[in-house]
């Protein structure tokens, strides 16, 4: 974007035409791979989608001349022969994340400057307003320009502080998509999609950072799913009840490929833990067959870099699964006091099916009364009034029940 | 471009003068300011009197109105301010991130409008 600044003279019209352009490889990236020099490639559809744009509007002639003239000064031969491109992507998915910007806004603002998605389908999918969205946006691009935000190849500095923040921002964009209960269908597949497209540019322009490396597998590993992860009804299918034949084989594998490899470079990190547990779920042919130990041990091992209450009661559940429902009720009881988890129906859930592992339901019904009081999401009261019926079914037979 | 950097500081914390507290503060300022200005950056820098000294001046239905004070009551108030010149924020910020200010209080960085006075 800043190689199309500079060429074009207009900060508005280069990044709508990059939008473009990034709109057409995050959908084609995937499917035909990505180009060699995916930079170049970027910029050379930009380049003509934005020529297009000028001559559009061609409602001044000698504007357009001088946007040619500058392009034809820049850059005399066809695309190849453009400099250090990947470098300008970098850079803008880099300013997208710019620890001086709101952190609420880098999300979308990465989706609508380097994923190419319109305000609309950014409202939409964050819920809010479209003219709410619009401000924001509006209003982080002025501050960008304002205050001299430089559009800039990051180095081993910037890398180095903010390589974090970019991974963060690219993972949140894809939970957007994964996870949140709210937005359309159609919008959450596309965040999921705009999330992998991200992290396969950042992996070839940053091929030796290990952790983003782990972020690409760790998005595949959990897109692979899916297909699976929705039943009939639109409900959530939760991973030990889905149809493991309706994963996608060829994900899970460079998913495995990419986690293993990162792992080689000896430097691991957050990411790449986290993908090595979606590696145990993905290799598992049954739910049965997980390697629950394992787990177990990357969750302590995650614990090192992310010490976070949430981390701290997956892990209990994995020594749940590992070492039987006692030893996970006695490691959820250790986290269990933390006032960040105090309000997070997944843990009451996570109490209650060890209880109903245990065998002991009465407790069990009770915990999952209090995920219900805590304001769960759709599909954690769905799971939980959907147990809570069949414990009440196993002690009253149906002739007693009212 | 030139950004203006506003120190807040709370002015109850801060050391008496004559003390070793003061001249070692006195000191953690003077080698900020020099980095600034050996780099070329530094336009213009200086402390203020403390914000008790304040008159706010607001003029309404064409007279003028003093305050004894500064213009809002805060814990924090401007107690100096530094001019810098760099080619852009991430420079800027590295450069406020420098001042003893940013430690105990905090350093607003405002971006300059240039005007042009022809």
């Amino acid at each position: 974007m800043a190689t199309l600044t500079r060429l074009l003279g207009d900060l508005d019209r280069a990044e709508e035409a990059l939008q473009e352009a990034s709109a057409v490889a995050v959908v084609r990236w995937p499917v035909e791979g990505i180009p060699d020099r995916p930079g170049a490639w970027l910029v050379s559809v930009a380049r003509h989608k934005a020529i297009d744009a000028i001559r559009r509007e061609a409602r001044r002639p000698e504007k357009e001349a001088a946007a040619t003239r500058s392009w034809d000064r820049e850059e005399p031969g066809p695309a190849p022969a453009l400099g250090p491109l990947p470098d300008d992507q970098l850079g803008l998915i880099f300013l997208c994340c710019h620890p001086a910007l709101d952190p609420d806004v880098r999300v979308p603002l990465t989706l609508r400057a380097v994923c190419g998605l319109t305000t609309a389908e950014i409202a939409a999918g964050f819920l809010v307003p479209e003219p709410t969205m619009a401000k924001r946006l509006v209003r982080a691009k002025e501050k960008i320009r304002r205050a001299g935000m430089p559009f800039r190849t990051p180095g081993p500095v910037e890398i180095g502080e903010r390589l974090g923040d970019v991974l963060r921002v690219i993972s949140l964009v894809f939970s957007e998509g994964h996870y949140s209960s709210r937005g359309e269908t159609l919008v959450r597949a596309e965040l999921c999609e705009a999330a992998v497209g991200l992290a396969r540019s950042l992996v070839v322009l940053l091929p030796g950072e290990p952790e983003a490396l782990g972020l690409l597998a760790l998005l595949l590993l959990t897109d692979a799913r899916r297909p699976a992860r929705t039943g009939r009804a639109g409900q959530v299918v939760l991973l030990e009840d889905q149809d493991r034949s309706r994963w996608d084989g060829s994900l899970l594998a460079e998913g495995e490929e990419l986690v293993e490899r990162a792992l080689r470079m000896g430097r691991p990190g957050s990411f790449q833990l986290q993908a090595a547990i979606a590696a145990c779920h993905g290799t598992a042919a049954t739910a049965g067959d997980t390697d629950w130990p394992q787990i177990a041990l990357l969750y302590r091992e995650l614990l090192r870099y992310d010490p976070s209450p949430v981390v701290e009661a997956n892990r209990a559940v994995a020594v749940g699964m590992a070492d039987g429902p006692e030893a996970g009720l006695a490691a959820i009881e250790e986290v269990a006091g933390h006032p960040q988890l105090a309000r997070w129906p997944r843990l009451e859930i996570a109490r209650a099916e060890l209880l109903r592992r245990a065998g002991r339901d009465g407790d069990a019904v009770a915990a999952y009364g209090r995920a219900l009081d805590l304001g769960p999401s759709p599909a954690e009261r769905d799971f939980a009034e959907r147990r809570m019926e069949e414990l009440r079914a196993r002690w009253a037979p149906p002739s007693m029940s009212l | 471009m030139k950004y203006l950097f506003l120190l807040n500081t709370a002015e109850d914390g801060l050391p008496d003068p004559g003390t070793a507290e003061h001249a070692a503060m006195f000191q953690a300022y003077g080698a900020a300011v020099a980095a600034m200005a050996e780099a070329g950056v530094l336009v213009d820098c200086a402390p203020l009197e403390p914000a008790s000294t304040a008159t706010t001046v607001r003029v309404r239905g064409g007279g003028t109105v003093l305050t004894d004070g500064p213009a809002a009551e805060l814990r924090e108030q401007v107690g100096g301010y530094t001019l810098i010149e760099c080619p852009d924020l991430d420079q800027a910020l590295r450069w406020a991130a420098t001042i003893p200010a940013a430690l105990t209080g905090s350093v607003e960085v405002r971006p300059v409008i240039v005007v042009d006075r022809g």
